[in-house]
């Protein structure tokens, strides 16, 4: 099952945020995980909206024989990322914001993959297994 | 005659909310919420009942250094319990928020942040550092009094002149 809400605005940034939440309290996620993936949601479609001019999320429950997980895709049509090492670092930030938002991220999943190129956008991939 | 088309042009704003359409700078169909900032006695008391979002941050933050100023209070209580994340840039904002306060003589506590919130937000990397906090508003009304009751110049003393 994929379900793909829209980020455009910060209106987006809470819908795709009680979205997350919703279905990582389905699959019976603890609180302190659930909190991690809201947060990592609200980090992410910032992102989206503030530098990459708007796109996607992809949410999809992963099902595996031995354990379940919630994959999040953001995606956006963006200027891209111009050295990804260098935006995973904290406080990196070309905009005004800390420059927590994909390291940190990163931090709070267990699958993070950034797929970007410029002028072509970028796609970062998340999961969280539970 | 300005102040005619003034009330035309809110008007009109109305008129275009009411639609479901922008509501002045917003461009998204949400309408301008604000975060009520309540005077408590000697303190200033905010309650964030709501989903927090950064446009909010940014008009809770310009309305509080307003408040201070308004009201001279030395101390600010911030209730964080019913926020179920706090991100970065929320972080970042409540930072900001008890900078500014700082700057205008007046001493911040945040109080209820939930356990979760907490973790997470080590593990994201913000610490917040120079954030005073308590766990429950009692308590952080104490730490107020305290901290504010060390900080205080003792004029009865100081002031009379010695013989």
């Amino acid at each position: 099952m994929t379900e793909t809400i829209p980020l455009r605005t910060e209106n987006d940034i809470v819908r795709a945020r009680h979205v997350v939440r919703e279905q990582a309290r389905l699959l019976a996620f603890g609180l302190v995980d659930q909190t991690k993936l809201v947060t990592a949601t609200s980090e992410l479609a910032r992102n989206t909206v503030r530098y990459g001019g708007g796109g996607v999320m992809r949410l999809e429950v992963l099902n595996e024989s031995s354990r379940c997980g919630l994959q999040l895709i953001f995606e956006d049509e963006g200027p891209g990322i111009a050295d990804v090492e260098l935006a995973l670092q904290n406080g990196y930030t070309t905009g005004d914001g800390l420059g927590l938002g994909l390291g940190g991220s990163k931090r709070l999943c267990d699958e993070f993959e950034i797929i970007t190129s410029l002028e072509q956008g970028t796609q970062v991939r998340i999961v969280k297994w539970k | 005659m300005a102040r005619l088309q003034g009330d035309f042009a809110t008007r009109e704003l109305t008129r275009v909310g009411a639609h479901g359409k922008s509501v002045r700078r917003r461009g998204d169909g949400m309408s301008i919420e604000r975060i009520p900032i309540l005077k408590l006695g000697e303190f200033l008391l905010i309650t964030i009942q709501v989903e927090m979002y950064d446009s909010l941050a940014q008009i809770l933050l310009d309305d509080l250094a307003e408040r201070i100023v308004e009201t001279r209070v030395r101390g600010v209580l911030i209730d964080i319990s019913a926020l179920e994340i706090v991100d970065s840039y929320m972080g970042r904002m409540l930072s900001t928020i008890a900078e500014t306060s700082r700057l205008l003589n007046a001493v911040t506590v945040v109080v209820g942040m939930q356990p979760a919130v907490a973790i997470t937000l080590v593990q994201l990397g913000l610490s917040l550092p120079g954030i005073k906090t308590a766990l429950a508003p009692e308590q952080g009304i104490d730490l107020l009094r305290q901290v504010l009751g060390q900080s205080e110049p003792q004029h009865d003393r100081n002031d009379s002149p010695e013989d």
